[in-house]
């Protein structure tokens, strides 16, 4: 990426909530895993060391980007505020939760949605990575419309 | 396994479940001696004592096996302690039948206790940013009923089960439990009732899922040939434990995991994780679903329990809800399911609530399980499914 994008953010970027996991660059959101170089498997959260395909004695794990967009697995919400050390917006909105399954890497992937209600949600309907602030600040993945 | 290699329940015990605020050892103790009771056994008989750890109750849940022995009183008897998540109870079984098997001991005393807190299970306080079940919290507020109301509304789109589906089972549960003198809740309730409760996690409401409680349950296991020579009334037999871990890849989402495996490189296992528990229970005590008179399934929600019906081969995958709707799944049905009343009417009292299971096992198999008795019953499974890679399922017959 070029030093000069970096300088058209208007105001200070916010922190990730978990190091390594995602990445955002000029507003697009990517999962991070890491991939098995021996078997190929796709490992998320990222995994190194060894590869947990029992059948597999690959300890190169490379990190890759996941797919961003996915079709619904299953959805939820959480209609009381989670507990700590969750920290629940005041007041509280339901926090939407959706299960998104990405075809090339075979994996379902957990994450908050945002802008959406469960009303706006079907299983195996299309989702697209994004992602937005927890209430106390830091940056976390997110589901969105594509 | 041939009948040599048995491992016989002599008596079984409960303290009632509830949220009666007081230190899990208490319970523990009561159900210990309300097993010892009925096997007709002193604690000073037991050569071994295996507890099923708590980890809200601090480092006495720890070594809950040294816990209970102690409050009972130093005998030099041998311990273990273990902590399997949902299944802690039936991995505590597994060790004493174990050690029973390898002609170590003859009389084994398994217990399990807990105390909780009120409203969702948290985690382990202090920041622990590698621990995932503090992750997954503090990242996207998942609660477990967020993962079982996941499950629910996945069943609703794939075999369309609908909400009154759920509230159905837990009309059925709690009529069971309305009969069972230690179940936490022992009202019946309406289907208007419970659609009516609060929604927690859509699609499951209040009633949809189950509390966390206070209890205790106990289990006193014997060698064929100790219960023969003091002459004890132990004729139900532990005929399987399985204990086994998923299979990889691991293609449904568990608690407390933000993602499954992957299938990118190895294709999913032949069964789920869930069904392969119970399919290694049937392996091992040479039976299947047919031969069963009844089960105990962990319905952490009222979904879930269809969900395990099915896991259990007492359906095939979409089944569930047709033997519900049935009446097939009803005390007096075709194969009552929770004859207990299950977690609705118990509440998850997590090390102890694999050892309930085999209680009610036990006394159903012994014909003295009362109003709730099913009639002529020789063999049923008891199934659950605990977080990081736990689950368990029994069999026992007579
Ligand atoms: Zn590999």
């Amino acid at each position: 990426m070029l030093p000069s994008k970096r300088l058209c953010h208007i105001g200070p970027m916010p922190l990730p909530a978990i190091d390594g996991w995602f990445a955002v660059d000029d507003g697009v959101a990517h999962l991070l895993g890491t991939r098995c170089a021996d078997c190929r498997t796709v490992h998320f959260p990222p995994q190194t060391g060894l590869c947990r395909n029992p059948r597999c004695q690959g300890e190169d794990l490379a990190e890759t980007r996941l797919s961003r967009r996915g079709t619904v697995w299953s959805y939820t919400n959480a209609c009381y505020p989670p507990p700590a050390p969750f920290a629940a917006a005041e007041p509280y909105t339901p926090v939407t939760l959706a299960a998104v399954e990405l075809a090339e890497e075979g994996i379902v992937v957990l994450g908050q949605v945002k802008d959406m209600t469960v009303d706006d949600l079907r299983v195996g309907m299309e989702l697209e990575l994004t992602s937005g602030a927890l209430a106390d600040g830091p940056e976390v993945w997110m589901w969105g419309r594509p | 396994m041939g009948q040599a290699m048995s491992v016989l329940v002599a008596g079984a015990g409960m303290h009632p479940w509830g949220k009666w605020g007081r230190p899990f050892v208490g319970y523990g103790v009561a159900a210990a001696r309300a097993a010892l009771r009925e096997a007709g056994l002193e604690w000073t008989d037991v050569q071994f004592l295996v507890g099923a750890d708590t980890i809200r109750n601090g480092y006495p849940g720890f070594v809950a096996g040294a816990t209970f022995a102690q409050a009972l009183g130093w005998t030099g008897a041998r311990i273990a302690s273990c902590y399997a998540a949902c299944a802690s109870g039936a991995q505590a079984l597994d060790i004493a039948r174990t050690r029973i098997l390898a002609g170590l001991c003859d009389v084994a005393l398994v217990v399990g206790a807990d105390s909780t807190p009120k409203g969702f299970f948290t985690p382990v306080g202090g920041d622990r940013p590698d621990d995932p079940d503090w992750l997954r919290f503090r990242l996207l507020g998942a609660t477990n009923p967020a993962y079982f109301a996941l499950y629910a509304r996945r069943r609703m789109a794939l075999y369309g089960s609908t909400s009154e589906d759920f509230a159905a089972v837990k009309v059925k549960n709690a009529l069971a439990g309305s009969l069972n003198p230690n179940a936490r809740y022992r009202t019946a309730v309406t289907a208007e009732q419970v659609l009516a409760s609060p929604m927690v996690a859509d699609p499951l409401r209040l009633m949809d899922i189950c509390a966390t409680s206070d209890g205790g349950a106990a289990v006193v296991l014997v060698s064929p040939e100790y219960a023969r020579r003091r002459g004890l009334d132990a004729t139900v037999r532990i005929a399987a434990i399985s204990t086994v871990t998923p299979a990889f890849p691991n293609t449904v989402l568990e608690l407390p995991c933000f993602a499954t495996d992957s299938t990118a490189a190895v294709p999913p296992p032949e069964r789920t994780f869930r069904a392969s528990i119970a399919h290694a229970a049937y392996e091992e005590a040479g039976l299947g679903p047919a031969d069963l008179s009844f089960a105990e399934v962990y319905d952490l929600s009222t979904a879930l329990e269809l969900d395990w019906i099915e896991d259990v081969g007492l359906a095939p995958p979409g089944g569930a809800d047709k033997l519900l709707r049935a009446g097939d799944t009803a005390l007096g049905g075709r194969i009552p399911v929770n004859p207990s009343g299950g977690l609705a009417s118990f509440g998850e009292a997590v090390p102890a609530q694999a050892l309930a299971q085999v209680c009610e096992l036990t006394w159903q198999l012994r014909g003295t399980a009362g109003a709730r008795q099913v009639v002529n019953a020789r063999a049923a499974l008891a199934a659950n499914q605990g977080l990081f890679g736990h689950g368990s399922a029994i069999i026992a017959t007579v």
